[in-house]
């Protein structure tokens, strides 16, 4: 029964592993683009200027009150003359054409990017004034304050949620498989496809996507222990 | 762009029908598993948490293609009573997205019967109630109201994972639009159609859950 997760040409278990490593892959770089994404949306929440936090408020809203598989569709039929119209206005007038991982990291990268926005501006809103203030008189600014003082408390508290986002950013990259991206869920198909055993392989990528989780979930916890060192809550105190 | 609202508009009754059929069905589930986890038997609460760990750890499409694809490879499944049922696309879209919403649902649920303070239920039987009493008349009403909010979310993400039966060959709204965007290459215009009315529904369901809310006096939280 398991000689069909054989490694090599006369099985699937190295091309189901590629397919996880896809997964992965695809996954950091959606979840990369999408703490990009969230920072800048997250601090047009937090300006002063009305068009600037319309502007975010309405791609939050949109993203996350459709449907990832149209947004995925979106870009899937659109990414590529979208690119080319750019690209005239640039004066090349060339064919280009985005290929599945491109389209996949945007489509899922900008899903990712709206709950970004959200955590990212929950943890920057519960850095208390004091800190901003208290840098302020100490004379820094810019980078010793910002990158100093800020963010290390943002990164403590966005933590736990950025880890959602992950979450849920790693379950998104399972619908990119319909742009034909080889990764875990198309591998699965595939495989099922072939070999009329889509029980087994199915169950296979379901072991795969926990496993992964269950290793981000590691990681993630580890990460929160050394952003939270030196803390100590005001409940222990 | 009137001819493919008005198409496309063809999918909501499906799209709504699925979501009521398994939002309702998935509460039950939800109820008795988040029942099973706080029952302090381990017997109960470990294959509780292990369902909610496995649904929660993978990918809705998966379960989808596991359910309608992957059982029926079974000789035995074919031969069975669920057959008819089993092989049917609508019927696999109602059974993965009811599991689907009864994990995410039990989480909140038994995080609002967990939040319903110890004194409450000892007030209740220093009173004399019974224990079905105390159940109907607290610890539902108190876990009712602090499940709300999350509970709305959770009705959003249905309405937005019901675009999943598109790929197993049901026409709801997002199939629809996919057909069109294939033959037209309009995907923007699409796009924007198909997403105003997934942005309607769901700002319909909020506007219902924010009256609720208030209706049970729930300060929003800001």
């Amino acid at each position: 029964m398991f000689d069909v997760f054989a490694l090599g040409p006369t099985g699937w278990g190295d091309e189901m592993l590629m397919g996880a490593v896809m997964t992965i892959l695809v996954s950091s770089s959606s979840l990369l683009l999408g703490i990009t994404i969230g920072i800048v949306f997250a601090a047009c929440k937090l300006s002063n200027f009305f068009a600037l936090r319309a502007i975010a408020e309405v791609y939050t809203t949109i993203i996350r009150g459709i449907p990832e598989l149209l947004v995925i569709y979106l870009l899937f039929f659109g990414g590529s003359s979208a690119v080319m119209y750019l690209a005239k206005i640039f004066g090349y007038m060339g064919y280009i054409e985005l290929n599945a991982f491109t389209i996949g990291t945007i489509a899922v990268g900008a899903i990712s990017g709206a709950y970004s926005t959200e955590v990212i501006r929950g943890a920057v809103n519960s850095v208390p004034k004091g800190q901003f203030e208290v840098g302020k008189t100490l004379g820094l600014s810019g980078y010793s304050l910002y990158g100093k003082i800020i963010f290390p408390q943002v990164a403590r508290i966005a933590l736990p949620g950025i880890g959602n986002v992950w979450q849920i950013t790693l379950k998104d990259t399972a619908l990119i498989s319909v742009t034909g991206l080889v990764e875990i869920m198309r591998q699965s198909r595939i495989a099922a496809g072939s070999t009329h055993e889509p029980f087994i392989f199915y169950t296979a990528a379901i072991i795969l996507y926990l496993l992964i989780t269950r290793l981000s979930n590691i990681f993630f916890d580890g990460a929160e222990k050394k952003y939270s060192k030196g803390y100590v809550s005001r409940e222990a105190l | 762009m009137y001819e493919s609202f008005f198409k496309i508009v063809e999918g909501v009754p499906l799209t709504l029908q699925v979501v009521s059929i398994s939002t309702i069905l998935g509460i039950f589930l939800a109820v008795a598993v988040a029942l099973m986890r706080i029952s302090g038997n381990k017997l109960m609460s470990l294959p509780a948490y292990y369902f909610v760990y496995l649904i929660r750890g993978t990918p809705l499409l998966l379960q989808l293609y596991f359910v309608y694809y992957g059982l029926s490879q079974f000789e035995a499944i074919r031969e069975s009573i669920l057959w008819p049922i089993l092989k049917e696309p609508y019927w696999c879209g109602i059974i993965t997205l009811t599991i689907s919403t009864g994990a995410y649902s039990s989480e909140i649920i038994r995080g609002g019967i967990l939040s319903v303070s110890k004194n409450y239920i000892e007030a209740s039987g220093a009173l004399g109630l019974s224990q079905i009493k105390t159940f109907m008349l607290i610890t539902l009403p108190i876990t009712v109201r602090q499940a709300l909010p999350a509970y709305g979310n959770e009705l959003i993400l249905m309405v937005k994972a019901t675009s999943l039966i598109s790929i197993v060959t049901l026409m709801e709204i997002t199939g629809i639009a996919r057909t069109i965007i294939s033959k037209t290459y309009a995907p923007v215009e699409i796009f924007l159609v198909a997403g105003s009315i997934y942005l309607v529904i769901n700002f319909i369901i909020v506007m219902f859950v924010n009256l609720a809310e208030r209706r049970l006096g729930i300060e929003k939280a800001t």
